[in-house]
């Protein structure tokens, strides 16, 4: 017995699907939302209640504070510059890693890959402490290395193995090929199995960027110096010992979601193929 | 161009297993050899040790006058076109074509007009600007033997080029690559699971099994005088039908079932070794075709000797019947021969008890159930050792 009553007009979108995602969404999006509207209030409406759920008037305040009487741009820059540099660092290492250790014959790949897993999963926190003290010895406190390589060697487990299962799904045969064509090793990898593993690059650079740009711990830690200061300890510090400047916070906040947005916005084909890659072989 | 000399090759696998043993094979210069056997026969093994990218455990590989065994794949002088094409999907055609000549470093107009070359030749001069994703499978098929031909290798080697094509494409590709070869007339290794593509290509053709080289002939000695069970029921579709049979007093005549076939004496003065086989056990072959009926041609005063079955099934092919029989004699199936038979025609349904297979004149009239004689030719018949499979011929 087929129940086929066909539903007219908007009533055709009303069903268990479309509700449930419909609510998922708003739970998702509505903090974001909030946090947007809040940063174009003025200073003084931020705290209104009942709250304005439209800022009347918009004003640009808070994130001219952000920059002028903060030095945000400082915190912008400094962050851009240690993500992009682990970024780089992350993929050159993870490439050449994930290579080996997705094709190439070689004992003791599976430990490896565990010890990678392991890794990938173990609480920065425990680190901390004695890495403190180890940049401390070798002076490098307050510095941009001092971020740099915790974050490469963070965050390198997890993109050797997207990576490796991205070099996985590349027939074998493709390099063959390429080795009787004449291609060196180096070669092969670079003109026949980067171009191939662009995805996973992607992903495994996103994944990467984002998590340098928005780790607090060790950049709270490691770099007290306000001119070494990231975004995240940047914003946490605002403020005084008698105000927080919400407003601001939430402006200074909107602006350093911008460039992940983007990212994934521009790269989002290639990030779901490259999460995917592996169990679906393309 | 240069002939390859396989000598005494050997490989051994780390585990202990033996791919290839002690193969012995020249390809001459401008000879288009064909590899066959069935999966796992270690003829990719082979292949690819002649390639590089296999290590050799032991014999000598020349190509040429050169001993290879520990040259680099790149500076062997060889060509190869994988069964997956391997084809690098993020350049155009023409990329993938001039990829191995970029590398050396020729003047790019040089490149262009090779590229271009072997383009045409292929005809695939309209396509050179895409990529291999919006290329069909024969098209593909056709970059990969372009990049083959373009570096004018002067070895050529092939792992099953064709298997990924369909029916269809697959028999017009077969006559292009070999046409392309004669053209361009270099040696080739050609590995294949089918033994209608050795048949048809082959200058020669080397049959192996499990490692070892069994047969290396031309394709109508293989199949007229196969030198093994193996080699006997590899060759041909449908398979040649091997039955348990005894040869009586003085082998005047071989028992089949509880069939007498007379042995006549101008077999014994061809094949004088089947006398030694009387009383004994030996295996008979009989091809399809030479299981003839009525409508047939048989020639007057002929020794032929009658042999009847009963149709199971009639298989009409417009230009031959597939006539399916059961007869009480034993069937032998050569081990690994029908897995490779790859047309499938006589795979699966009919497998226990002594059937058979004729294949006939096309306007018989046969029906299921009914029951056939067939008339053979003894001389062409076929005798086979019952202990070690191998074919008593002299």
């Amino acid at each position: 017995m087929a129940r086929t009553r066909a539903r007219k007009g908007w009533h055709r979108y009303l069903n268990g699907v479309t509700v449930s995602t419909t609510a998922v969404a708003i739970f998702v999006l509505l903090p974001i939302y909030w946090l947007i509207v809040t940063s174009f209030k003025t200073p003084g409406a931020v705290g209104d209640n009942p709250p304005q759920y439209f800022p009347n008037p918009l004003s640009l305040t808070n994130y001219q504070v952000a920059f002028s009487q903060y030095t945000f741009g400082r915190y912008i820059v400094n962050s851009a510059v240690i993500a992009v540099i682990a970024t780089f660092l992350v993929l050159g290492i993870g490439t050449i890693a994930g290579y080996a250790l997705g094709r190439l014959p070689m004992r003791g790949k599976y430990p490896i890959l565990l010890v990678l897993l392991m890794i990938s999963v173990f609480p920065e926190v425990a680190v901390v402490a004695p890495l403190y003290l180890l940049l401390r010895d070798i002076g490098w406190l307050d510095s941009y290395q001092a971020l740099v390589f915790p974050y490469t060697a963070f965050n390198l487990p997890f993109a050797i193995w997207i990576l490796r299962n991205y070099m996985l799904g590349i027939p074998k045969e493709m390099e063959e090929t390429a080795r009787i064509d004449g291609a060196s090793p180096l070669k092969t990898v670079w003109s026949v199995i980067l171009p191939q593993a662009l995805p996973g690059l992607f992903t495994a650079g996103i994944f990467t960027f984002t998590a340098c740009w928005t780790e607090f711990l060790m950049a709270l830690t490691f770099n007290s110096s306000n001119n070494y200061r990231t975004i995240p300890v940047g914003i946490a510090l605002f403020g005084s010992q008698f105000t927080v400047p919400y407003g601001t916070i939430f402006a200074a906040s909107v602006v350093s979601v911008v460039p992940i947005a983007v990212l994934v916005l521009v790269f989002r084909k290639s990030v779901v193929s490259g999460l995917t890659s592996g169990a679906v072989k393309g | 161009m240069a002939p390859i000399t396989i000598d005494k090759v050997t490989k051994v696998y780390p585990n202990g297993f033996e791919a290839v043993h002690e193969l012995e094979l020249e390809v001459a210069d401008g000879e288009f050899m064909v590899l066959v056997g069935p999966s796992g026969c270690g003829k990719t093994t082979a292949l690819r040790m002649v390639a590089g990218l296999e290590d050799i455990s032991g014999g000598t590989l020349r190509i040429g006058e050169r001993v290879v065994n520990d040259v680099s794949s790149k500076d062997r002088d060889i060509a190869m076109v994988f069964q997956n094409y391997a084809l690098y999907p993020h350049m155009t055609v023409a990329e993938n074509i001039g990829f191995a000549l970029k590398l050396r470093k020729l003047p790019k107009a040089e490149i262009k007009k090779k590229v271009e070359d072997a383009a045409s030749i292929l005809g695939l001069t309209e396509w050179l600007d895409r990529k291999p994703g919006q290329l069909s499978g024969g098209q593909r098929q056709r970059v990969a033997m372009g990049r083959a031909i373009v570096r004018e290798p002067s070895v050529f080697l092939m792992d099953e080029p064709l298997s990924n094509l369909d029916a269809k494409l697959r028999v017009q590709m077969r006559a292009e690559v070999a046409r392309i070869q004669r053209r361009l007339g270099v040696a080739t290794l050609y590995v294949t699971h089918d033994q209608v593509e050795a048949m048809t290509m082959g200058d020669r053709v080397a049959v192996m099994r499990a490692g070892v080289l069994q047969q290396c002939d031309n394709p109508q000695v293989l199949y007229d005088h196969p030198s093994n069970l193996f080699v006997a029921g590899f060759m041909g579709s449908p398979a040649m039908n091997l039955f348990e049979a005894s040869l009586g007093e003085s082998a005047s005549s071989a028992l089949v079932g509880s069939q007498r076939v007379a042995l006549p004496e101008s077999l014994h003065t061809t094949r004088p070794a089947l006398r030694s086989y009387a009383n004994r056990p030996v295996i008979l072959g009989i091809r399809p075709e030479d299981l003839l009926v009525e409508g047939d041609s048989i020639p007057t005063g002929s020794d032929y000797s009658p042999l009847e079955g009963d149709i199971e099934l009639v298989e009409a092919l417009g230009s031959e019947l597939l006539v399916h029989f059961t007869t009480d004699a034993h069937r032998v199936e050569a081990e690994g021969a029908r897995e490779a038979d790859a047309e499938g025609l006589n795979a699966g349904s009919l497998t226990q008890g002594g059937e058979g297979v004729a294949r006939v004149e096309p306007r018989a009239q046969l029906l299921a159930g009914r029951r056939v004689r067939f008339m053979l030719n003894p001389a062409r018949l076929h005798f086979f050792d019952a202990t070690n499979g191998k074919a008593i011929t002299s």
